[in-house]
């Protein structure tokens, strides 16, 4: 009996492993920044260069700040949902414009639609390493005092929206 | 023959072209380039993630290296710029897994393989020498051998 049994319990934990271990993203890196403070920053507004915006203007706020660019494909894909969560007003949007050109990046955001209240140029990509940021798009919630309370690596999804984005905000904004 | 000639000459421009890309920051300070790539090659590129940092041509892996090289022309050692980096983008970047309690199956887990599979092999082996004993062959074995050896080949013996 156990000839028999030990081979297949052998092949099952094999199983189980390369289920687990296969279904995994692996460009999915779990953020070491995730519950601390988010870094700050002061960078040029897109729209207006000549006035900067700093995250330690947020205090007191949640927030959420989406790193996107004009060359970045899969940004399109999560535009919508960013629309219509800035129609919705339950979270205030800022944009991290991320090695872009600044034209591109006005032009863009003339095609498809600005749901930011304000974006900020990082042309060097030197806040984006502060971040942790190398799979553009890539969202961060940040709470009121400042911390960085959840981030989403790729686009977000509608499912990533409603079922841990939303649910996540509302609990901070209590 | 010729066109073998043409297409190593060609090859050795191409990497001639690349060395020469390769050159220009080495001539501004060798020293820190040297050191920049030893560091870097411990270092993963989380763009194309079984690259080096110093073997990536990927955007962000031009821009850490760049970061690299700004924190080392104003002195800092390997092991902050090395905090630097887990600090943003966790121990992943670490081809080198620092030795803690939760690397710690990373780290003794072949060995521990290795140890279940000696365990294994004993028992198994153990087994077997209580399996093997020790018994000559009866007379009438013994005759049927020796038919069965002085068949000719070819011939089936029943």
């Amino acid at each position: 009996m156990t000839r028999y049994v030990i081979p297949l319990g052998i092949f099952v934990v094999l199983v189980a492993f390369l289920a687990i271990g296969l279904g995994r993203d692996p460009r999915k890196v779990p953020s070491p920044l995730v519950d601390k403070p988010a870094p700050d920053f002061r960078l040029t507004q897109l729209h207006d260069p000549s006035r900067t915006f700093s995250a330690a203007e947020m205090r007191g706020k949640v927030w959420l700040l989406n790193v996107w660019a004009s060359w970045c494909v899969s940004c399109r894909e999560e535009h919508p949902l960013f629309l219509q969560l800035a129609r919705s007003g339950e979270v205030p949007i800022y944009g991290l414009n991320y090695k872009d050109r600044r034209e591109d990046a006005l032009r863009w955001l003339q095609q498809f639609r600005d749901p930011y209240i304000l974006s900020v140029a990082d042309t060097e990509g030197r806040v984006g390493i502060d971040y942790g940021v190398y799979a553009v798009p890539e969202t961060f919630l940040i709470d009121r005092d400042g911390f960085i309370r959840f981030k989403h690596i790729g686009p977000v999804t509608p499912a990533v929206m409603t079922d841990t984005i939303l649910p996540l905000v509302r609990e901070l904004s209590r | 023959m010729k066109r073998v000639g043409l297409a190593v000459i060609l090859v050795y421009a191409a990497s001639f072209g690349v060395l020469a890309q390769e050159a220009r920051p080495m001539a501004e300070d060798p020293e820190l380039e040297k050191r920049l790539m030893k560091l870097s090659q411990e270092l993963r590129c989380l763009v194309c993630q079984n690259e080096t940092l110093a073997d990536s041509q990927a955007g962000l892996a031009v821009d850490l290296r760049r970061e690299i090289r700004e924190q080392m022309k104003a002195g800092k050692s390997d092991q902050e710029i090395i905090a630097f980096l887990t600090q943003r983008y966790g121990e992943f970047v670490l081809y080198r897994p620092p030795l803690k309690p939760a690397t710690y199956l990373l780290w003794f887990g072949p060995f521990l393989l290795l140890l279940v599979g000696l365990a294994v092999l004993y028992r198994y082996v153990k087994q077997r020498r209580g399996l093997i004993s020790d018994q000559p062959l009866s007379a009438d074995e013994r005759r049927r051998a020796q038919e069965l050896l002085r068949s000719k080949p070819g011939k089936e013996v029943t």
